[in-house]
């Protein structure tokens, strides 16, 4: 086994500091050992988005992603997103629109989201099926998510201009 | 799906990566974005005991933009969709990243670990050996170039020698049309077939075209033969067809769950025929 190394994360705006093997995947330092289970494990292979966060301004799927490699990174979860009284635009454009049936491919859904939204904020419906091609849903058959997040997108522009 | 443990190494130079290669020979590995060896290591298909993270490296990205485009091995296909200098001057290359996996896996895959994977798969060689790239590599001995047509061997067996680092691809600002087109099962997928095709035309003929084509040999395949069929054309249905033809005698596909031999070959020709129709109407 090698060494444990000094692991320093600064996870939805809170220090962490422990050690850890570097094999350990990121996925499971966050649902393991800190206990942020929002990021969720669909198929290990990179493939679903299930686990997606965002990391260093990325939007990483984190089954794919060695701690040691994360070592110094700044991460937010879904869990830095919202809270259940005060939900992100995008949780609560989720909810109204049907954006979700079992709600197991949301967290990431919604994660990789908001940066698709904050790198393009007028999407065309294109845009986001392209944006959004990294994660997988077996249930809604993705147009109330699509929906969700165009009607996300028109929100935050609105708010924005009458805040200007 | 853990990985066997390993050793990591973070080195902040060139000299520190080259110095732990030396030191463990074989089993030490360097990873760029780690979405090509991550998977493999979780499948315990690769064993890595020395892995050296190449992040931290110093000069080992960024894109220079003049009549040689020179990219540096750490850019990541995001990097290459979203820069502006590189769309004006090589517009091929954001065309085919786009192509590439998805969204996550393209802010994290690079171009040296693309080409330096030699998994024929990836789309990124091939590409390179139409553009009729350099690959710069720095080892033990120094600095060596090798052109990009010279240096797939076999799947996973490159020119490259376990203690030699990528650093930077660079290539002449290519001329005229291009097209990177590529047949996949779904979104995100390897490709089935895929081509890579630039063409010159002055008045209305065909004054110089290269071709490569992905994932139909154990290496992408530049088609010098198919590449010539056209030169000398007004690239109509006869040239398409002679090109089409050439390429076919290069390539050796496999069967496989992409399908079997004579489907590959029905689309390589498919795939071609509709690159080398959209390279020509740009150029
Ligand atoms: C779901 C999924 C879909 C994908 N689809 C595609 C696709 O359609 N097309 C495609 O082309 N790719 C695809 N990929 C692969 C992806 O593009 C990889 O990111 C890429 O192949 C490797 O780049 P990397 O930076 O992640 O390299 P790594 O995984 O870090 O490295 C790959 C190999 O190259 C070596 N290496 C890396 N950098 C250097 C260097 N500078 N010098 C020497 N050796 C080096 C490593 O030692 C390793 O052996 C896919 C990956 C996933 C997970
Ligand atoms: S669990 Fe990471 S991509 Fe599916
Ligand atoms: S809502 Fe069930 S997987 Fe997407």
């Amino acid at each position: 086994m090698s060494d444990k190394m000094h692991i320093k994360l600064n996870v939805n705006g809170k220090d962490e500091e422990f050690l850890a093997e570097p094999r350990e995947l990121l996925i499971h330092t966050l649902r393991e050992r800190l206990d942020i289970t929002g990021p969720h494990i669909g198929c290990e292979t990179t493939h679903c988005g299930a686990c997606t966060v965002t990391i260093d301004g990325k939007s990483v799927k984190s089954c794919t992603m060695f701690l040691a490699q994360a070592n110094g990174a700044e991460i937010t979860t879904i869990e830095g997103m919202g809270e259940p009284d005060n939900l992100h635009v995008l949780q609560s454009s989720f909810k109204e629109h049907h954006g979700l049936q079992c709600g197991f491919c949301t967290p990431g859904m919604i994660t990789r989201a908001a940066k698709l939204l904050e790198e393009n904020p007028n999407p065309t419906e294109e845009d986001v099926r392209f944006g959004m091609a990294g994660n997988i849903c077996r249930c809604t058959g993705y147009q109330n998510i699509v929906k969700s997040i165009l009607a996300a997108a028109a929100e935050m522009n609105s708010a924005k201009e009458a805040a200007e | 799906m853990i990985p066997a443990a390993f050793e990591y190494y973070r080195p902040k130079d060139m000299e520190g990566v080259l110095a732990i290669l030396e030191e463990h020979g074989d089993d030490a590995r360097v990873m760029a974005g780690g979405h090509s060896l991550i998977p493999m290591m979780k499948l315990r298909m690769a064993e890595v005991p020395h892995l050296i993270d190449l992040q931290d490296v110093e000069g080992l990205s960024g894109i220079t933009v003049a009549d040689t485009i020179r990219i540096g091995a750490m850019t990541t296909q995001n990097a290459l969709i979203n820069d502006a200098a590189l769309e004006a001057a090589a517009p091929i290359l954001k065309e085919a990243a786009l192509q590439i996996a998805d969204p996550q896996v393209r802010y994290m895959g690079t171009l040296g670990g693309n080409v330096a994977n030699g998994d024929p798969g990836n789309d990124m060689p091939g590409l390179m050996q139409c553009l009729d790239a350099t690959f710069h590599l720095v080892g033990p001995e120094g600095e060596r170039d090798v052109s990009a047509r010279d240096f797939y061997e076999a799947a996973y067996m490159t020119d490259r020698e376990d203690e030699e680092v990528l650093t930077a691809v660079s290539f002449p600002a290519p001329q005229g049309g291009f097209a990177y087109e590529k047949q996949k099962r779904k979104i995100g997928d390897y490709a089935t077939a895929a081509a890579a095709v630039q063409i010159v035309k002055d008045g209305g003929t065909c004054t110089g075209a290269q071709i490569a084509m992905t994932n139909l040999s154990d290496t992408p395949i530049y088609s010098e033969e198919a590449s010539e069929a056209l030169v000398g054309t007004s690239v109509d249905d006869a040239a398409i067809k002679a090109a089409i033809d050439a390429m076919l005698g290069d390539i050796d596909p496999t069967e496989d769950n992409r399908g079997p031999i004579a489907f590959k070959k029905h689309v390589a020709g498919v795939i071609l025929r509709r690159a080398i129709e959209r390279a020509w109407s740009r150029a």
